[in-house]
């Protein structure tokens, strides 16, 4: 049942300078509203996913309706009568916000999973079983209950690995002496050097505050490290915005009141900086018409990719800190919850293969992201909250990923549609993985009877997420990734921010071109194994009684349902399938070179000369 | 032999080489008429690099004490390091190496010393003659003809001595014709559009100069080449403010007045000393590995280098659009007409023509619209972008056109028969080579060096099987359809294989690369195994129907 439904609505090329359009009927659903074209093209918009709709100006044909999404995808409607636009303007602008969580997609989803698969699909991560995987708990980590019942710190999760010297006091000490409660603790365990990435927040050391449970918490890390004396503190902000901490109470690491460490600044700007930058980013990405130096000077202004090449860098130097001097690392930002999560997953993903699996990434996001609690609540708008929260720190870490992916082709069994995919669901509110804000919410909303986990989706569509590069012999276990992070290796991901403009991509995917027949290879093998044995039956027994097979190759036609999108998403990215090779979209109307056609279509030259027999045109 | 005077210190021992992202090596260094050779010691693998002089843009001096090293910049971008102990022998080398490389003769240069190692298969020079390209076209029409006014290269010595002209304009009035274009370059059939049978034609501007000049023979032969009814634009490389001023210089542009049938297009396309500035700018940003991102991002900016690739991938879709879309026939020309108008005539072709996107048919382009339409190769590549010498006619014209093919080449990866590699090596060819093609800048100069009888034909090597196989492309299907590229500048990129090709380590996305080829590769096979093994079933099951029937 569809809560409004607008007929003759024309659907705008964004880019297209003769205003291309297609028609069609608009529905509104009570989680979707939906665009069909005439030739039954179905385009569908989640309400979670839409961060602001525009009612622009009246035009000769009509209302016009834009609307941006969180997954960069832009509509712009003309709706034929005001009042239509207008009702369509208000039932979005009170659909796309919500106030709770029970009101969340998630909480009304309906995978058609029953209770044991559901039960079982938040199973599939399980992080106590990755600790393992590590190498802890052994002689010199152990877990920590001080946690147990969030009280030592809410925004972490139960389980706690810390050093075996760091008794309950020292751990209560530390928090105190820490943003937030968020003390020091265990984020990744690289057993072959002995050496330890932990997280925190800033110590609340002000101008000269010291706290010797603090101090010793960290002596207790560098301890825990038999291969090396000392160990880094890594700062990720800028100095200055650490310094200025200081005068509200919090500040930074004093090297003179700790013994053994070496204290590291890397100037990763904060989450208002790192809001702002996206914002110019996309105002540059969306401008029609748009020259050369214009996306040029637009892309260096916004400064992102020099952010993306902050994250990384400090990425690097956080591996190589571990892998070459065996030295433990200690990573805080302000709060220890987004450029701290970036920082630490991305320095375990340079250092350990498994995080480059399907599987391995999720785990990977599920501990660093998920329950060290970055807000993705807070960070991608789930809820109607403050604006000054939103900023895109997990986009920022699936780039650094896909810039990784583009320099080791071979490296990760995962492609950029499953990085797109995630993206695409962290701002969904469709599962229950990313509501909320910390773990301690997430237990109070009961998001694992009420919702369904991402991964089993992902995981039971996995062929469709596979690089068919991927070669696990790349870097055998615990081998470091060295990327390069001189600038020019930094590129605009256009796959992201140009996901849905078809225009913009190549006409002819290669990449879907090189998935499309490594699926077909594997077909194949199956084939030439039937006809095998079919041959060697007929060879073996001549006087078998013909049966005509049917051929293997009929595919099944799948139903078309009128059910909103999950997995069977109606626009991939790129050409899909069979289409590879041919080209679709590629016409002139869709590129920008065609701006003569309007002088083209002027009146004809008045004078005419009949000189050389020219048929007499209109004036 | 005289190269013998120029060589004081023929040989070093003792020198080290250094190349970028590779282990230094220790060796011996010869001097030759034509190379530097450099020769590691090491028994196991030795390794060996032989430089063609003609090769290098630049070399700059350094010493140590008595070490001295010479910094070599080659035309192809890449920067090698040698290091020399002896201060004399260092100096010796290091301007027997400036001398040879910037020979000003001609008939010095390597193609004519250049005795190929393999068994000729087929003589290049002859592998694309116009008449071939016109017996293709009288398939398809009767409207043209090969008009060999230019015999002697006295109507236009720029011309190649075959031209392809309307079947109604007889030699008289192309001679009239050319007195009324620069250089004589009269228009001529550069590309016949099958599909709808619109011409394509390119010249150098009309010599109208202030007084408005007409020639009625010019408007004649443009006018013969629409078919009645139809209409034509005339696509000018210049802005109009430009075209304008020309007319100063007795140059000047088609009135409309005067070709009431044609409408005119100013499509501004950069040349000379601005693209080769912009190209040197690109190449030192490219090579800086210190650059910040916004250093970077804002060098990349002001080389203005894709500016220049849109601004030229646009006007050759426009006039490809023209063609395909208007119905419409279009005449190209700048000033000169040996450049930009060649990179729009030559690109539309690519976008258009489902030949031009195969090997020979590229060769064959390059042939028709580069080498006899007369771009001066020999001005516009005799430095690259190292050199110091800012002579005004360098320009990477033909670069600049590799580029965008290769822009897409990305966008159409199934569509080409070549690769990536192919238009490489163009690109090193077209500045130095041990072959003839590129020398010279028309045919007219080539026949008086007797090119075609003293120096080897790039194609004559290119086309053999064995070196063939490098430059084939395993994603290639034939595509017959036009293929409208997007323009827009999130979908154009840095062509990283000539730009960055020497600045990082390639080793992880050749090895990809490599992997990508092996799947396509695999798929053939399998395909073949299964198609075989069916035929295989098939067989046995009608032996068993022939064995139940009685």
């Amino acid at each position: 049942c569809f809560l409004l439904q607008v007929e003759q609505v024309k659907l705008l090329d964004r880019f297209s300078t003769s205003n291309k359009s297609l028609t069609g009927t608009l529905y509104l659903t009570a989680t979707h509203l939906l665009f069909i074209d005439s030739s039954q093209r179905e385009t569908w918009i989640l309400h979670h996913h839409i961060a602001a709709v525009e009612k622009l100006p009246l035009t000769t044909s009509g209302c016009p309706l834009v609307i941006q999404c969180k997954n960069f995808r832009i509509v712009h409607f003309v709706v034929p009568r005001e009042r239509d636009c207008h009702d369509i303007y208000n039932s979005l602008l009170q659909l796309s916000r919500t106030a709770k969580y029970e009101e969340l997609y998630a909480f009304s989803y309906n995978p058609k999973q029953n209770e044991s698969e559901q039960v079982k699909g938040w199973q599939l991560i399980d992080l106590a079983e990755e600790y393992k995987r590590m190498g802890v708990p052994n002689d010199y980590w152990q877990l920590s209950d001080a946690n147990r019942d969030y009280k030592i710190c809410e925004t972490y999760p139960r389980e706690l690995y810390v050093p075996r010297t760091a008794s309950k006091p020292i751990i209560v000490g530390s928090s105190k002496f820490r943003s937030k409660g968020r003390f020091p603790v265990l984020s990744y365990y690289h057993k072959n050097k002995e050496a330890a990435i932990c997280r925190c927040s800033q110590p609340l050391s002000g101008f000269s505050a010291r706290c010797l449970e603090d101090e010793h918490m960290l002596q207790a890390i560098s301890k825990a490290n038999p291969s090396n004396r000392y160990m880094y503190v890594m700062d990720t902000r800028p100095k200055l915005n650490a310094m200025a901490n200081r005068a509200a109470g919090k500040g930074y690491e004093n090297e003179d009141n700790y013994s053994n460490i070496r204290f590291q600044f890397v100037g990763i700007e904060n989450i208002h900086v790192m809001r702002s930058s996206l914002q110019k980013l996309l105002e540059v990405s969306g401008t029609r018409g748009l020259s050369v130096n214009d996306f040029l000077s637009g892309l260096e202004n916004s400064g992102w990719l020099r952010h993306i090449k902050a994250v990384l860098d400090a990425a690097v130097f956080l591996a190589k800190a571990i892998a070459v001097e065996s030295a433990s690392v200690l990573v805080h930002c302000s709060d220890g919850w987004d450029r701290t999560s970036q920082v630490c997953s991305l320095g375990a993903l340079l250092l350990d293969s498994y995080y480059r699996t399907i599987k391995g990434f999720m785990v990977l996001i599920e501990k660093d992201w998920i329950s060290f609690g970055h807000k993705f609540s807070d960070r991608c708008c789930q809820l109607d909250s403050d604006p000054k929260e939103i900023s895109p720190v997990f986009t920022q870490f699936l780039e650094s990923v896909w810039n990784l992916t583009e320099q080791f082709p071979q490296a990760f069994e995962y492609n950029e549609a499953f990085l797109l995919q995630i993206h695409e669901h962290v701002h969904s509110c469709q599962f229950g993985n990313f509501l909320g804000n910390c773990q301690k919410e997430r237990e109070e909303l009961k998001l694992k009877e009420k919702t369904y986990s991402l991964w089993p989706f992902l995981l039971a569509d996995q062929k469709k997420y596979q690089n068919p590069l991927y070669n696990p012999d790349f870097s055998p276990e615990l081998t470091l990734l060295e990327p390069n992070t001189v600038s020019f290796n930094f590129k605009f991901w256009r796959n992201m921010y140009h996901q849905f403009d078809r225009s913009m991509h190549p006409r002819q995917s290669m990449f879907n071109l090189i998935m499309n027949t490594s699926e077909q290879n594997k077909q194949l093998e199956e084939d030439i194994k039937e006809l095998e044995a079919k041959i060697k039956q007929r060879n073996g027994q001549p006087d078998v009684v013909l049966v005509k097979e049917q051929e293997q190759t009929t595919h099944p036609v799948p139903v078309a349902l009128k059910s909103p999108p999950c997995f069977q998403k109606e626009q991939p990215p790129k050409p899909v399938n069979d289409a590879v090779r041919t080209i679709e979209g590629s016409n002139t109307a869709d590129n920008r070179y065609s701006e003569f056609v309007s002088e083209f279509s002027k009146a004809e030259p008045a004078v005419v000369s009949l000189e050389y027999g020219v048929a007499r045109m209109t004036c | 032999m005289e190269f013998a005077e120029l060589i004081k210190t023929p040989r070093a021992d003792e020198a080290v080489l250094r190349c970028p992202f590779q282990p230094a090596l220790q060796g011996t260094l010869c001097l030759t008429g034509h190379h530097l050779i450099f020769s590691s010691r090491r028994r196991d693998s030795a390794e060996e690099l032989w430089l063609l002089h003609s090769d290098i843009d630049c070399i700059e001096k350094r010493f140590v004490g008595s070490l001295g090293t010479i910094i070599i910049k080659c035309k192809d971008l890449r920067i090698i390091q040698l290091d020399i102990p002896g201060m004399e022998e260092c100096l010796n080398i290091a301007s027997s190496i400036e001398a040879l490389s910037t020979l000003d003769s001609v008939t010095l240069m390597y193609p004519f010393f250049y005795r190929p190692m393999f068994d000729l298969l087929e003589d290049g020079w002859s592998s694309f003659l116009l008449e071939q390209e016109f017996e293709l076209l009288s398939s398809e029409t009767n409207e043209w003809r090969l008009s060999c006014v230019n015999e002697e290269f006295s109507v236009c010595p720029s011309y190649p001595p075959l031209v392809i002209v309307p079947k109604s304009v007889d030699d008289e009035v192309l001679r009239k014709v050319a007195l009324f274009r620069q250089g004589g370059r009269f228009p001529v059939l550069s590309y016949y559009h099958k599909k709808n049978g619109m011409a394509m034609l390119r010249s150098s501007q009309p010599l109208t100069g202030t007084n408005g000049r007409r020639c009625k023979e010019d408007e004649k032969l443009i006018n013969a080449t629409l078919r009645s009814g139809r209409r034509g634009f005339v696509i000018d490389t210049r802005p109009l403010s430009v075209a304008q001023q020309a007319r100063a210089k007795g140059g000047g542009f088609e009135q409309e007045v005067h070709y009431p049938q044609w409408r005119r297009i100013h499509k501004y396309i950069e040349r000379f000393n601005i693209l080769q500035e912009s190209f040197i700018k690109l190449v030192e940003a490219c090579n800086d590995q210190s650059h910040n991102m916004d250093r970077w991002l804002s060098k990349l900016e002001a080389s203005n280098w894709l500016t220049h690739i849109k601004e030229l991938l646009t006007a050759a879709c426009l006039a490809a659009q023209c063609i395909d879309r208007e119905g419409a026939s279009v005449l190209v020309h700048g000033s000169e007409g040996t450049d930009s108008t060649l990179q729009v005539t030559s690109l539309a072709q690519i976008i258009l023509d489902p030949r031009c996107r195969t090997i020979r048919g590229f060769e064959a382009l390059v042939v028709r619209e580069w080498l006899q339409a007369g771009h001066p190769f020999q001005q516009r590549c005799a430095q690259s972008a190292y050199s110091n010498s800012k002579q005004k006619w360098e320009a990477p014209v033909f670069l600049l056109f590799l580029e965008c093919v290769w822009q897409i080449h990305r966008q159409f990866p199934c569509s080409f028969e070549f690769n990536e590699q192919f238009l490489i090596m163009l690109f090193e060819h077209a500045y130095a080579s041990q072959f003839g093609t590129f020398l010279g800048n028309n045919e007219n100069e080539r026949a008086k060096l007797k090119l075609p009888q003293k120096t080897m034909s790039l194609w004559s090597w290119v086309n053999r099987p064995e070196e063939l196989r490098r430059f084939q492309n395993p994603l290639y299907e034939a595509n017959s359809l036009v293929i409208w590229p997007s323009v827009a500048p999130q979908s154009l990129q840095l062509w990283e294989g000539v730009f960055l090709r020497w600045n990082r380590p390639s080793k992880f996305l050749d090895e990809a690369e490599e992997e990508r080829i092996n799947i396509i590769k695999y798929n053939k096979e399998l395909q073949a195994k299964v198609n075989a093994l069916r035929r295989q079933l098939a067989e046995l099951e009608a032996q068993e129907v022939v064995q139940e029937e009685p």
